[in-house]
């Protein structure tokens, strides 16, 4: 089968690859429909997350038909139309029995490995790095999905591909942001990072209640989108002040709720700042260059709330702790646990509530991932969102 | 509660501290699990003498055995030996550290001859020539030579005698460069101090040498070639006590899980363990359960005459709130080739300590799902091997 292959940093390629086959018994084998690159993809492009291989397959949002199940796999049927969430999860341990499945405690085979970096290990991912399972992506013809019981959900007959994709990840993601911030109404939400995520976290926070949503990138056609589809405020952190801004936008008090939806490799207007934490990357005294992270603590109102759904690899440099501790925020973080949202959300979309379709601004073939792949690390041609089509 | 040993007040000794679930499970085996291992030694040597039950019933052994369990550390099997080498020789337990301090000195000047043979010259204060190259790396390689044995080898002493041989080699040939140089005087100051070095290492040999010869059979076997390991993995799994009790207790099971295991078979109460040891060879021991307490716990160790000295204990504590059973496993066994040869195993991810961790992963994963999780960067399971040469993740073809 064809499958978009991670090379080393800076390469991927599609290459031929032997078809996936059941290797546990809750494993389901599927043709994937669609796929989608992520954001969080291009860090591991750029060669930001560790214990990457040669020739690993990249992708986590993909959905597609059962043609396989194994031998204990009850839910599903060959011929299911499923979305798989993006973290592997098993179902029955004391994490997935709390419903935080992506920190569940069987599905990552290199746990071990991931115990060294983070200190406990969270769960297995699709095509993301062998210190999270070592499981090939789904930026490909087939994947091999384990615990199949657990995480695909099954599409209801009359619903796009286009529609429901995003439950596999980015959605739940952006959702599960806004939900962190514990939203009441009258509060004002900021989010850094107008890309996909940021898109879907804007939208869930006004679902959730938000009374004013704030939108901060620098890219002006991903601060139009978020104005135009969801109704945000938006904030050029390239031509303005942030901070002047925010402090304007909500009477001096800063945002009730500020929202990371950038993560490891954010930019900033400032060159000596962006050049100082490049640097201490390049020469791997850092591992994240943390400044959307910073901003958001620092701009937070007093006693808010600081959500991180950006994602980070490892150690950042120069984090405000003591702004954190003294006014009295809540910082709340974590890889969405997708199996809790996918439900929820359907049901949302199916009622119309929201369309995560508007987030698509190209749609190519499986063998055109290298080039898709340049054209959304370099946000040519106003890129947000890259859909492939094997 | 377990029956106590007699000697045991260790409640008492306790009452200032908390005592956390299973404490007093764990320094019970602790102490049973050393007197076990000590007694075994005693018994092959047939010298049931008393010292065993000396050193249990001293005071001050008593309380380093206790403290050692207060550090999640049962067994610790040399000192109860140490402490009887010290009432009977004094002095006798410094033979190891000498011997494992000469054996390191060994391989780092070893290493140096051979790979920095110029700047030695240089430092000793002779000519950087060919033949001064040549000779001093031929010394290296019989340095790095010694070094080896004296790690590795079943009778020490010969081993640190033999490096006294190669001291007077080394003193014969500075001696030789020193009449040589003697109208040098800056060499010369040089290799007169080089020399008062090597006679330094040669006085030192030959009482490493002498206190080797000086060991019992017993006392090199819990403290010589072979070293008293331990280790711990411990794991929380969603399942009951007596669930997990009884899938642990089916011994002939265990090596689905249990990787290094090729076989285990249960014979009239004894267990016969056939397993993977390291860089490809097979080990054999007889195992027999020296405690079993239903849902609980279970304790086993090898018997008289097994290839491998180990002892265990795996403890199954309901966790609070909903959350399962909490399983600790506590592993007590003699490392062939010492902390060397352990270093270069966990390097490998084949050390014990490792390998018993990985095995909680993979009886967590059986008990919760039913089967042992498998990607295809590690299409074996969990292994700590395996994280060094993972398959890239892509489908296995």
């Amino acid at each position: 089968m064809r499958a978009n292959c991670w090379l080393g940093k800076g390469t991927v390629d599609v290459l031929d690859v032997p078809e996936p086959r059941i290797l546990n018994n809750h494993d389901a084998i599927i043709r994937i429909t669609r796929t989608a690159i992520c954001g969080s993809d291009l860090h591991l492009f750029n060669g930001f997350i560790p214990t990457m291989k040669k020739g690993d397959i990249l992708g986590h949002e993909f959905m597609g038909e059962v043609v396989e199940v194994g031998r204990e796999v009850k839910n599903l049927a060959v011929g299911d139309r499923v979305v798989v969430p993006f973290p592997i999860a098993c179902g029955q341990c004391n994490a997935c029995h709390d419903g935080a499945y992506s920190v569940c405690e069987n599905s990552n085979p290199n746990a071990g490995l991931a115990e060294k970096i983070l200190g406990h290990a969270p769960a297995g991912i699709f095509g993301y790095s062998h210190m999270l399972g070592g499981y090939p992506g789904g930026q490909a013809e087939y994947a091999r999905v384990p615990f199949a019981d657990v995480g695909p959900v099954k599409v209801p007959a009359g619903m796009d591909d286009e529609q429901v994709l995003f439950l596999s990840d980015i959605l739940p993601t952006g959702y599960m942001g806004a939900e962190m911030c514990d939203i009441s109404p009258g509060d004002v939400v900021a989010v850094w990072g107008a890309g996909p995520v940021g898109q879907f976290a804007i939208a869930s926070a006004f679902l959730l209640g938000a009374e004013r949503v704030i939108a901060i990138d620098r890219l002006p056609y991903r601060l139009q989108m978020a104005q135009e589809k969801s109704g945000a405020e938006p904030v050029n952190y390239a031509e303005s002040d942030v901070r002047e801004e925010l402090l304007e936008l909500t009477g001096g008090r800063g945002p009730d709720a500020c929202i990371d939806a950038v993560g490891l490799e954010a930019h900033h207007s400032s060159p000596p700042a962006y050049a100082y934490d490049r640097a201490k990357q390049m020469t791997h005294l850092e591992s994240d260059r943390p400044f959307a992270l910073r901003q958001a603590i620092r701009n937070c109102r007093n006693g808010g709330t600081v959500s991180v759904i950006g994602v980070y690899g490892g150690f950042v440099d120069k984090f405000p702790m003591g702004s954190l501790m003294n006014r009295s925020l809540t910082l709340r973080a974590g890889q969405c646990h997708v199996q809790r949202y996918t439900k929820p959300l359907l049901e949302r979309i199916q009622a119309g509530q929201l369309d995560p379709s508007f987030v698509i601004t190209h749609r190519m073939g499986l063998d055109d991932a290298p080039s898709a792949f340049e054209t959304f690390l370099n946000k040519e041609d106003e890129c947000v969102k890259v859909v492939l089509t094997p | 509660m377990s029956t106590r040993l007699p000697h045991d007040d260790g409640q008492s000794r306790r009452s200032d501290s908390v005592e956390r679930p299973g404490d007093s499970e764990r320094r019970d085996l602790g102490e049973r699990l050393s007197q076990g291992l000590s007694d075994q030694g005693a018994q092959r040597l047939g010298q049931q003498d008393g010292l065993g039950q000396d050193a249990r019933s001293d005071p001050d052994g008593r309380f380093a055995q206790d403290r050692s369990a207060d550090h999640d550390v049962p067994g610790g099997r040399s000192s109860p030996s140490g402490r009887r080498g010290q009432a009977s020789r004094p002095g006798r337990p410094g033979a190891e550290f000498l011997r494992t301090a000469l054996g390191w000195f060994s391989l780092g000047l070893g290493a140096t001859e051979i790979s920095a043979p110029r700047s030695l010259a240089r430092t000793l204060g002779v000519h950087d020539s060919a033949t001064n190259r040549s000779v001093l790396r031929l010394f290296g390689v019989r340095e790095v030579a010694a070094g080896v044995v004296v790690f590795v080898s079943r009778r020490p002493e010969r081993a640190l005698w033999g490096r006294v041989a190669g001291d007077v080699l080394d003193l014969s040939a500075l001696g030789l460069a020193l009449s040589r140089y003697r109208f040098h005087p800056r060499s010369a100051t040089r290799l007169s101090v080089a020399t008062a070095a090597v006679v330094g290492c040669t006085v030192l040999d030959v009482i490493a040498a002498r206190k080797q010869a000086a060991m019992t059979e017993a006392e090199r076997r819990t403290a010589g070639s072979r070293h008293p390991a331990h280790a711990t993995a411990r794991a929380t799994i969603r399942r009951s006590p007596a669930e997990l009790y009884e899938a642990w207790h089916d011994f002939e099971r265990l090596p689905r899980f249990m990787y290094h295991l090729d076989s285990v078979r249960v014979v009239d109460g004894h267990s016969h363990w056939k397993a993977k040891g390291p860089a490809g060879t097979r080990v054999e021991w007889d195992a027999e359960v020296v405690e079993d307490r239903p849902d609980s716990l279970i304790a086993w160790r090898s018997v008289n005459g097994s290839q491998i000295d180990n002892a265990g204990c795996v403890r199954f504590v309901p966790a609070p709130g909903d959350r399962g059973t909490e399983v600790h496993i506590s592993l007590d066994y003699n490392a062939p080739g010492g902390p060397a040869a352990v270093a270069v195993a966990k390097l490998l991810g084949e050390e014990p300590g490792q390998q018993i961790a990985d095995d909680l992963r993979r009886f967590k994963q059986l008990m919760e799902v039913g089967e042992i999780v498998r990607s295809e960067g590690s299409p074996a399971g969990a292994r700590a091997s395996n994280q060094l040469h993972q398959r890239p993740a892509q489908p296995l073809g």
